[in-house]
């Protein structure tokens, strides 16, 4: 249970974890906006450097990012197949009633690098941001919608909240899962019925710790007197720096030869 | 029963950059019928060395012997290993599940797969032998009970397991000290009364040093040191470096001893100081 990797942060002290986490965000949906303007493969050239570049930098093992890619296999996969069948054109193989054509293959090829290249780049954006700063930066994002109804303090506290007690209920998922197999609970075996019968010594134990967690926090909040986001100040303010204007610059050369691709 | 441990060693999340290694090259003998006591700081690797004893990790290196098999070999079976050592963890009442105290219980038993006549046998035991009347609190809900009473229906769904080893991690953690000396008899009776052998986890040496028969100490994932209490509390200035401290009286007595008085520093409880106080002074008195 500890192993779980999704949306894990590795601590690190590179450019790229120094970054504002404003920065990074706009970055990152700017980095998906281009890969969908693109309509060429050497168009990817252009996100693939910057992407390669960012990992360079930020000096996360290679491995994570493949590690990110593991539970999107099976889409990636899905993707180029369904492609290489559905396009029609110039016929390649025939398998029965069904043709694998040339541009089936290129577009199932350029639909998977389309995806592969979104996911290792949004993987970068977590791997290098702590939950607390990408929510700090969400916040900042936007607070500029309050005016129109948008409740950005209160969204991003829950999402503290919860991205915070995540580690936390894992650990107790295993201690309870310990517990109960040191009771002779079997959380492995049988078929779909039994194991979803299994699971109740699990829940149930997991759904009150939960709660009471929720109620301690709660009230420690109140005795600290939170309340809401009107008019409150933070220990960290966050700040832009030229380090983050150096890199929107860099992001906007490579944004620029990517788009004068579609002309080539 | 005898568990061997041999230089066991376990690393949590080996190869990414939150490796760290949890105990290094422990090496345990416990005997049938052996009262011990497990102590360390917070994050000495004791939890860790216990979830061993019955399969719960796998050692990253290093094995477990019980009854002279290694207990991840091919022909042992952990759930009988589960069965034999039972192992109850830190702050037990929050593993309760079941609608009624009864139920709770019996649910290692069941597990067993034993028939439901030796089940319900075995609950009504093993609520007594914590404590608890089993005409009380059978159709209770655990939740409906106080956090004492909650910790012992939890002991009493181990025991019903009919262990040969008991484990208990921290039994008293959070009680009041009157809650803290009532477990701590319990478990001195029961080891009593059912012939267990019997492994206490403890950061708090005032707690177990005066019931246990041999004292284990852990510090930073290694075993520092074993045997006798009464011997290891000698070195009292290395204990305390560990920031582990000894029971005060026998602080006491060390200390009387260092200012030149004639007093034995082998002492762990306030009668036996008393005792040999008052012996000193009435041998003076008579000199």
């Amino acid at each position: 249970m500890r192993e779980i990797t999704i949306g894990q942060y590795i601590p690190g002290n590179s450019i790229v974890h120094r970054l504002d986490p404003r920065t990074k965000i706009i970055l990152t949906l700017a980095y998906m906006i281009l890969l969908f303007a693109l309509n060429n493969f050497y168009g990817y050239i252009f996100p693939a450097a910057f992407l390669i570049l960012a990992t360079l930098l930020s000096r996360i093992p290679v491995r994570y990012l493949v590690k990110g890619l593991k539970p999107l296999v099976l889409i990636i996969a899905l993707t180029f197949v369904l492609n290489s069948f559905m396009v029609k054109g110039r016929v390649i193989y025939e398998l029965g009633p069904l043709d694998i054509t040339y541009e089936g293959l290129s577009q199932g090829a350029f639909m998977a690098i389309r995806l592969i290249l979104l996911i290792t780049g949004t993987s970068i954006l977590t791997l290098t941001t702590s939950p607390i700063a990408l929510t700090d930066g969400i916040e900042r994002l936007l607070s500029p919608f309050r005016k129109i109804g948008v409740p950005a303090h209160e969204l991003a506290m829950m999402m503290t909240i919860a991205l915070r007690f995540i580690p936390t209920l894992l650990e107790e998922t295993d201690k309870i899962m310990k517990a109960q197999m040191a009771r002779g609970a079997d959380f492995e075996s049988g078929n779909l019925i039994n194991r979803a019968k299994n699971m109740v010594p699990l829940l149930v134990p997991l759904f009150i710790s939960a709660f009471r967690r929720a109620d301690d926090l709660a009230m420690a909040m109140e005795a600290r007197c939170y309340r809401g986001g009107e008019n409150r100040t933070r220990l960290k303010e966050l700040k832009m720096t030229s380090l983050d204007i150096a890199t929107y610059a860099v992001f906007v050369l490579f944004a620029i030869g990517g788009i004068a691709s579609r002309f080539m | 029963m005898s568990i061997d441990v041999r230089k066991l060693t376990h690393i949590y999340m080996p190869n990414t950059p939150f490796e760290s290694v949890a105990i290094k090259d422990i090496d345990w003998t416990i005997n049938d019928g052996e009262f011990w006591g497990l102590i360390g700081h917070t994050g000495s690797g004791k939890s860790t060395l216990i979830q061993h004893l019955n399969g719960l990790l796998k050692p990253t290196s290093g094995e477990i012997i019980i009854d002279g098999k290694n207990i991840h070999g091919k022909d042992v079976s952990l759930k009988s290993i589960r069965q034999k050592v039972g192992l109850v963890f830190q702050y037990p009442e929050h593993q309760l599940f079941e609608e009624t105290v009864a139920q709770d219980v019996a649910f290692g038993p069941k597990n067993m797969g034993l028939a439901e006549e030796e089940v319900s046998k075995r609950v009504k035991e093993a609520l007594e032998l914590v404590g608890l009347s089993y005409e009380e609190v059978k159709d209770k809900s655990p939740f409906e009970l106080s956090g004492g009473q909650m910790r012992r229906v939890a002991i009493a769904g181990v025991l019903a397991m009919k262990p040969e080893v008991l484990v208990l991690d921290e039994p008293t953690a959070g009680l009041d000290p009157r809650g803290r000396d009532e477990i701590l008899q319990e478990i001195v009776d029961l080891k009593q009364k059912q012939n267990l052998t019997v492994i206490l986890v403890s950061h708090s040496m005032e707690d177990i040093a005066k019931i246990v028969d041999k004292l284990a100490v852990m510090y930073k994932g290694r075993m520092v040191c074993q045997g006798n209490p009464r011997e290891i509390f000698q070195d009292y200035e290395s204990l305390v470096e560990m920031g582990l401290g000894i029971p005060q009286v026998t602080e006491l007595m060390i200390k009387l001893k260092g200012r030149g008085k004639d007093v034995s520093s082998d002492i762990l409880t306030v009668e036996e100081a008393r005792e040999e106080i008052l012996k000193k002074i009435r041998g003076k008195g008579l000199a």
